[in-house]
């Protein structure tokens, strides 16, 4: 049985208005073609300013050293590491939906992967800032890699869960890279071939590395992108489940918690789906791209919001219980004393979390509030700080009052070059975004013609008419009888 | 590669290309090519490809870097400098496996990748002949190899026959050339004196 192009009323349209094959292209390729607006200036200004001071933060940090930031002798790891793990969090919410609903054949996916991979890699990218700066001699930050050296040789250990990161880390970026990479090559080769300027013909000639779009491509690109999406999904999974290693794995009470790999999976899921959100909310109305991202796409997005909002509550109520039931002085005083005592120097951030996290995703079990840009944008924002606090909860609670009092450390505050510091990722990361929307298709071209025929609406409000009538009648009328006899899910 | 001449003509959507396809292979011409703006399930079946084996390829970058991993810490750790680790064994597996994990997903991903490059000649400047630059846009453009076999004439009112529009004749390179898309439009055009799409 051949396949049928056939997909029920009850999903609604992914691609709304009339569109043809031509009207994509034009609609995803006009901001290219475009000149910037001022918008995009303006932001992008903002953005380059960001970095420079977070250029000048750094600089300053590797001149007169890690002193320049507020650690102290308890809280070695602070604002630096909790921002890397919040913006390799961030990346995670990309990769779900390029790989892993790529295998679950969401077609509402294609309208959003390719911004939410190129977030992936922005994120990622951030991500790396933390961990190299923090070495403070950074200049020997080489001395990761594994090579046959002059220093021993000096090999690295490969049982700590810090290598694993740097692993882990510079894999899920290359492999990210090539999976966003790969997939662009169509559509770059789309505004090649439309380019009437030099420079454009130039530059998207060789982007696009040449490609036809021959049969046997695409056969061989569909085979690499499901490989990719294939390995992609385990990839993404151990990428946080080691990061949150590095805590799990050690002996301080409130990080050697074995539920942490999924907690923090989910987590990372969760904040980065609200990246997603924050970032489409604005390139959709800004590009005018609402016709491909609708509204639909908002509302599954802000389901997976509430759900994995909810998987990271019921972790962060395990944790208590286990706490409390485990009977570990030590690890009942870093929650119950740390964390949940409200009058402790570090509960209000305990309370922010929850808050955050916890109760407000709960506003999107109402279909109403899920479908509200306002709310959405706003809820968005929320997440990501409740996302940053959970992670500075997790590393500064459990580690500013342990075994002794007579360690205890002092108030932890940051100076203004970790504040710079974590500024200047938001302006790597939205120079790049900004870079991005204006030079490549923010919506993948290809992928969208591919699911039009039977998400479009113009399709679909045909097909409504045809589903009265029986299956195998439907299914005669509309097979091509191309001898396609493997089951495709179309 | 070689310069030859080609049939060109483009469908306006799938279910006419499947049809064309179809029937070209039964006619017996030789399809060069289909260029196609996305990409289609089937099309590859239709027009009697063989399967890729690229998967194939991915798995065995895949198992060559779990080797890798494997056999590099395991050296590294047992014979080359066996450091203690609280009198831990030194062949201690578990803790290598994230490295293995992570090793054996980059060699796969970044293999395949260019291995798919390299089989479909894909790479920063270069540069190849398109049929028709529509065929990235919204036509499914078919490209028949005119052989000995028919004359030019015969392959053109057979490829309007199947409902293909906007048929014409190139002389095309088939393989590519390093180039720029903003220059040159090949190595040919001027001695052959033909004007390419």
């Amino acid at each position: 049985m051949a396949s049928i192009r056939y997909e029920s009323q009850v999903r609604p349209p992914l691609v709304v208005g009339q569109k043809g094959y031509h009207e994509v292209t034009e609609d995803i390729v006009r901001p290219i073609e475009a000149s910037p607006s001022r918008a995009w200036w303006i932001g992008f200004l903002i953005s380059v300013g960001l970095l420079t001071f977070g250029i000048i933060s750094v600089t300053h940090e590797v001149v007169y050293g890690v002193g320049q930031w507020n650690l102290n002798r308890t809280i070695g790891w602070g604002w630096d590491i909790t921002n890397f793990v919040w913006w390799v969090g961030i990346g995670h919410a990309g990769t779900l939906i390029s790989a892993i609903l790529l295998l679950f054949r969401q077609g509402w996916r294609t309208g959003v992967n390719r911004a939410a991979e190129a977030m992936t890699i922005f994120a990622v990218m951030c991500a790396g800032q933390f961990p190299i700066w923090h070495m403070g001699r950074v200049w020997m930050a080489f001395f990761v890699m594994p090579y046959p050296n002059t220093r021993g040789p000096l090999w690295v250990n490969f049982n700590s869960p810090l290598l694993w990161d740097v692993f882990a880390i510079s894999t899920y970026f290359t492999v990210s890279l090539l999976f966003w990479y790969s997939g662009l090559l169509p559509d770059l080769a789309t505004v090649r071939d439309r380019a009437k300027l030099k420079w454009r013909k130039l530059f998207y000639g060789i982007t696009s590395f040449g490609w036809t779009g021959s049969a046997k491509h695409w056969q061989r690109h569909e085979a690499l992108s499901l490989v990719l999406a294939g390995l992609s999904t385990p990839l993404v999974l151990s990428v946080h489940t080691i990061v949150s290693f590095d805590f799990a794995t050690s002996v301080i009470p409130g990080w050697h918690t074995t539920i942490f790999p999924p907690y923090f999976v989910a987590g990372a899921i969760f904040s980065g789906f609200a990246m997603v959100q924050t970032l489409l909310l604005v390139t959709r109305k800004v590009l005018k791209l609402e016709e491909y991202i609708t509204i639909e796409h908002i509302d599954v997005m802000n389901k997976v919001i509430v759900l994995t909002g909810s998987i990271v509550g019921v972790a962060y109520l395990t944790e208590l219980f286990i706490a409390w039931y485990g009977q570990n002085t030590f690890e009942n005083w870093a929650f119950m004393q740390n964390r949940v005592n409200v009058f402790s120097p570090y509960g209000w951030s305990y309370y922010l979390m929850m808050g955050c996290n916890v109760l407000s995703p709960q506003i999107f079990w109402f279909r109403k509030m899920r479908r509200n840009l306002t709310v959405t944008f706003f809820m968005s924002v929320i997440v990501n700080i409740g996302m940053w606090f959970e992670r500075f909860v997790i590393i500064v609670t459990s580690i500013y009052r342990d075994y002794i009092p007579s360690s205890w450390s002092t108030y932890y505050r940051p100076t203004i070059w970790e504040v710079g510091f974590y500024l200047g990722t938001f302006g790597l990361f939205f120079t790049c975004y900004f870079l991005f929307s204006k030079f490549f298709p923010v919506i993948a071209v290809a992928e969208i013609k591919h699911i039009l025929k039977k998400s479009g609406a113009i399709y679909k409000d045909k097909m409504g008419a045809l589903e009265q009538e029986p299956v195998e009648e439907f299914a005669a009328e509309y097979t091509h009888g191309h001898g396609h006899e493997t089951a495709h899910a179309h | 590669m070689a310069v030859k001449k080609f049939v060109v003509g483009y469908f306006e959507d799938e279910p006419e290309l499947f049809d064309g396809v179809k029937k070209v292979r039964k006619a017996g011409y030789k399809i060069h090519d289909v260029y196609t703006p996305m990409p289609i399930h089937g099309l590859d079946k239709a027009m009697g490809l063989r399967d890729t084996s690229l998967h194939t390829a991915g798995f065995i970058y895949g198992i060559t870097g779990t080797t890798t991993a494997l056999s590099g810490i395991g050296w590294i750790f047992n014979a080359d400098w066996p450091l203690n680790f609280g009198g831990k064994s030194h062949f201690s597996l578990p803790a290598w496996i994230p490295i293995t994990f992570e090793l054996t997903v980059l060699f796969s991903a970044v293999g395949m990748v260019l291995t798919f490059c390299w089989l479909c000649q894909l790479a920063p400047f270069v540069r190849k002949h398109h049929f028709n630059l529509r065929s990235t846009d919204d036509q499914f453009t078919m490209v028949i190899e005119l052989t000995g076999k028919s004359s030019e004439a015969d392959v053109q009112a057979f490829m309007s026959s199947i409902g293909a529009k906007g048929i014409n004749v190139q002389n095309a390179e088939t393989g590519w050339w390093l180039g720029r898309y903003d220059k040159d439009k090949g190595p040919y055009d001027k001695a052959e004196g033909i004007e390419l799409a």
